[in-house]
């Protein structure tokens, strides 16, 4: 490998066309750059070759190389298809997966120059970061993930097989309806199983006999006996009540759900926990992957290793990646993930290796460390978007972007500026920005609150309201009623302000028919 | 260390499932809308496939989400120009709190429509889809006409062309080693070993011997040949008969004087309907084109639609050249004949019954299907623009005689072209197709 450095290096390619022997001598000067000298750590490499239609086909199932089948597949494909071929909008460069090995597509119809491109992007930044970030580490399995989708979809097409379509279909919908409240979002204690319980209370028990003191029996208690407060709290505990894990729960605990509908439940719930990582670090991911390939094909152009011709290309497919509309732009739809996470990413190197006296100033541990690398890698291990950005946005990053952060309170007629960037503003902007990337704070705050197993078995659930931002009716109608059929029934939703407890909104809805069969 | 995979040559399509899924579960919006656009493009268009755009109704996928209005939001957003802390900015027209409900949504409640695109397949096939022809058992699909070979097996005889070489050069080592012939090698090393031997002078025992056994050998090699005629073996082939899906379909129309371009019109587009939806059904369909006044002649399709004739109107005369037509050159057991005849309803009143016993008795036995389409001026009910009262037209009261349950007889009265369509499908629909009274 180091012969490649000592060898009169000439480019490694020249012309757009690709070919095997080409992205092999590209690929290894590539690892030899993000591997030997950047000190990437990641998984063995697959890359792929496919066409725009297999890269259209991946992209409707959700970026995965095997899912199991539905509808609203069908959906986003047609969709996507009509947008692409009507140049609305261009093919995802690439495609990465976070499995072990980490499998990357490329497109043929690609010039070499985007294949290195994508390589440098995929194969090397998004995969060093699958494999060391730590939402990454603890919530998803890459060994295991591709087998797990494979069974997914096998265990899928037989219960179609034997149920129907129909019904399996049913039980998707309301699953998918519920996905985003299908995730653990905290590392769950370790249920007692039903032996070490009854060991305890019998152990209890003992200890209540041996020290029993007829005594006791003589205070005076409160009359009425225990209140019926402590009766619900019990219930709610036995049910490990509340629960944010809305699918979770209904695996668990739904009364009417045959088997196989709880395994479907679990299929999407692991799917969506998968993804869970990934929805927390699209400025991260994007921002260390694009760093990566920027700062990697740069080298390998500095060595000659790329022509100018190739540069250029790569470059201006870099810029149209990380160009960042204003707010006033008709092109502007939110901040560009990839222009924020490249930009500070850029801005964390500088600080460490050529600080300003502001940055001392706000970074003191990171100013003029001197290793780039170092802080960027403990960056990409440890953080997810929202703290990132709480600790890692600059004031040059602020001015750079010219951030400003609005107020828009429903009761008054206009909008406020509250913070610009400026010496006053740099906190706050910064917070506000970091706060949009919580997702805590961006998705509804719902749990399921109450249930009573022996009565009614009314299913209580609450979203706190934030910000007195309510949920949208209709589609909220929607879920609650996929809710309410995979339960078996009624579900209530009550809508209360976190900050006041008043409750502003309640939706009741009782199942159509139900899914999981008549037996009780 | 890393493999590169091509996946080019994979299966396409993977998402084929998830389509037909999709199609399935949008099925009555899509078929709403397929509708709207047939109704809307030319018939001559109708093969193509195209641009969809249905209601979301039906494939929304709703999650649990905040709403778009209402509420504190707190926005930071790049590009300040020129705002300072603590200034105040009018509210955008759309996406605040202006509130109209959920409609600045983008990925939820305010989706107002679904567009993606139909390939041709998918749109014939929804467009025809409860469209079933009559009585499909008539339908001589098993009458063959042409055969086509296929390889089965092999034979001992055929023609040296298929010659199995292969196969005969097997049979033929196998039995060559069963019945020890003496291969080349042996006699070339024995033949060998004797001129050696003739050359020393040594050893004349042995020298005898080997002659012996050469001439041995060689008397073997001459009783067991190389190649026998058991050995050879021929590809088989087998005539397989095709069954033949072949139709014809004869478009007769009156072109006399009391059509107008408009009612050509619609008899057109019910002509281009039917081949449509037979050359769904049929590998190959012919068209006829017959035309008539007070006589009728056989003309290609430019004539048919577009060339003026004048004259009286006998409609028996149409009927008579299909049948010439018929027996010149589509026999009855070998094509399934489909006839659609337009008019305006009007024929001579001393040709009614000529045309009646024509009809009944020799049109209809050889049909699988007969449909008479009488078209109206636009914005008129049929019928009624005609002869001034609201009585039936003499074509229509002479048809409706003839009309029976078992007669493949159907009749429909058309004066708009967005009539036809559904006139079509009730003509073809699988209930309708015994009785073809216009309801």
């Amino acid at each position: 490998m180091t012969l490649l450095l000592d060898a009169p290096s000439g480019p490694l390619y020249t012309g757009a066309d690709w070919d095997y022997d080409k992205v092999r001598k590209v690929y290894d000067a590539i690892e030899q750059v993000g591997v030997k000298e950047m000190g990437l750590d990641i998984y063995t490499n697959q890359i792929e070759v496919i066409t725009s239609e297999q890269m259209l086909d991946a992209y409707s199932s959700i970026g995965m190389p095997l899912l199991y089948k539905h509808w609203s597949f069908g959906k986003h494909f047609a969709r996507d298809e009509v947008l692409y071929r009507k140049g609305l909008r261009g093919l995802a460069y690439e495609i990465v997966i976070n499995s072990n090995p980490c499998i990357s597509y490329i497109m043929e119809e690609n010039t070499m120059t985007m294949q290195a491109l994508v390589i440098a992007h995929a194969a090397f930044g998004h995969n060093h970061f699958f494999k060391n970030n730590y939402l990454f580490r603890q919530w998803t399995d890459a060994d295991g993930i591709l087998d797990y989708l494979s069974f997914a979809k096998e265990y899928i097409s037989k219960c179609e097989e034997r149920y129907g379509l129909a019904l399996v279909e049913r039980v998707l919908d309301a699953a998918h309806a519920l996905m985003n409240h299908g995730v653990h979002r905290y590392p769950r204690r370790r249920g007692l199983d039903l032996r070490l319980e009854q060991q305890r209370s019998r152990e209890r028990q003992e200890h209540a006999e041996r020290t029993f003191n007829d005594l006791w029996r003589t205070v005076p208690s409160k009359a009425g006996g225990p209140s019926p407060l402590s009766d619900r709290d019990r219930r709610r505990a036995l049910l490990e009540l509340p629960e944010e894990n809305v699918l979770y729960f209904l695996e668990k605990k739904a009364p009417r759900l045959q088997g196989w509908q709880r395994e479907i439940l679990r299929i999407v719930r692991h799917v969506a926990q998968y993804f869970y990582p990934q929805r927390q670090t699209k400025v991260m991911n994007e921002g260390c992957a694009t760093y990566c390939h920027y700062r990697i094909l740069h080298t390998l152009h500095e060595r000659g290793q790329l022509t100018d011709g190739a540069w250029l290309e790569a470059l201006h497919s870099h810029t149209n990646v990380v160009f960042q509309p204003e707010f006033d732009d008709p092109r502007y739809g939110g901040m560009n993930p990839y222009a924020l996470g490249f930009a500070m990413m850029q801005d964390i190197e500088r600080i460490a290796t050529n600080p300003t006296a502001e940055d001392r100033e706000w970074f003191p541990d990171l100013a003029g460390s001197g290793d780039g690398m170092v802080a960027l890698k403990d960056a990409w291990a440890n953080y997810r978007d929202e703290s990132f950005i709480l600790q890692y946005l600059s004031p040059a990053m602020i001015r750079k972007f010219r951030l400003f952060h609005v107020k828009d309170d429903h009761r008054e007629p206009e909008l406020r500026v509250q913070a610009i960037h400026d010496e006053r503003g740099y906190r706050e902007v910064r917070q506000a920005l970091a706060r949009q990337y919580d997702i805590a704070w961006a998705e509804a705050d719902i749990q399921i609150v109450d249930v009573d197993l022996t009565g009614d078995r009314r299913l209580l659930m609450e979203h706190r309201v934030m910000n007195q931002v309510v949920l949208e009716e209709e589609e909220t109608r929607a879920v609650i009623q996929h809710l309410a059929d995979l339960w078996g029934y009624e579900v209530v939703l009550e809508e209360v302000d976190a900050a006041s407890g008043a409750r502003l909104k309640k939706h009741t809805v009782g199942p159509r028919t139900v899914l999981g069969g008549t037996f009780g | 260390m890393f493999t590169i995979v091509d996946r080019r040559l994979n299966p396409k399509g993977k998402s084929l499932a998830n389509r037909q899924r999709f199609l399935r579960r949008a099925k009555e919006q899509v078929m709403r809308a397929v509708r709207d656009a047939s109704g809307r493009r030319k018939i001559r268009d109708i093969e193509v496939g195209g641009d969809i755009v249905i209601s979301p109704d039906g494939i929304r996928e709703p999650t649990l989400h905040r709403s778009s209005s209402g509420g504190i939001r707190d926005i930071v957003v790049p590009g300040n120009k020129e705002f300072m802390t603590g200034d105040r900015i009018a509210r955008p027209p759309q996406g605040g709190g202006g509130g109209r409900g959920n409609e600045g949504s983008d990925d939820g409640g305010g989706e107002d429509e679904f567009r993606f695109v139909l390939s041709r397949d998918e749109f014939i096939d929804l467009f025809l889809e409860d469209l079933e022809l009559p009585d499909l058992a008539k339908r001589k699909l098993k009458v063959t006409e042409s055969v086509s070979w296929h390889r089965a097996g092999y034979s001992v005889s055929g023609s040296p062309a298929n010659l199995n070489l292969v196969r005969t050069m097997r049979n033929s080592l196998a039995r060559r080693i069963a019945l020890n012939r003496p291969t080349g090698d042996e006699i070339k090393a024995l033949r060998q070993e004797i001129e050696d031997l003739e050359r020393s002078g040594q050893d004349r025992a042995r020298l005898e011997e080997a002659r012996e056994e050469l001439a041995l050998l060689l008397r073997r090699t001459q009783r067991i040949p190389y190649i026998d005629p058991v050995d050879v073996r021929y590809n088989r082939f087998e005539a397989v008969p095709r069954p033949t899906a072949q139709a014809v379909m004869f478009c007769l129309m009156d072109v006399s004087g009391s059509m107008t371009e408009h009612m050509k019109d619609l008899a057109k587009r019910f002509y281009m309907l039917l081949y449509l939806f037979l050359s769904r059904r049929y590998k190959h369909v012919e068209v006829v084109f017959i035309r008539h006044t007070h006589r009728a002649q056989e003309v290609d399709e430019e004539t048919f639609f577009y060339s003026p004739e004048t004259g009286g109107t006998v409609v028996s005369t149409a009927l008579e050249e299909m049948q010439r037509v018929v027996e010149e050159r589509f026999p009855v057991d070998e094509w399934n004949i489909y006839a659609a005849q337009a008019s305006d309803g009007d024929n001579a009143l001393s040709d009614n019954a000529k045309t009646a016993s024509l009809l009944g008795d020799v049109i209809l036995p050889m049909c699988q299907y007969y449909a008479y389409i009488e078209v109206g001026q636009d914005g008129m009910p049929a019928g009624i623009g005609y002869g001034g009262g609201s009585r039936e037209s003499d074509l229509w009261r002479t048809y409706k005689n003839i009309q029976g349950p078992d007669q493949p007889l159907a009749m429909k009265r058309v004066t708009h072209r967005r009539d036809i369509y559904p006139v079509f499908r009730e003509l073809f629909s699988r209930e309708g197709a015994a009785q073809g009274v216009d309801a």
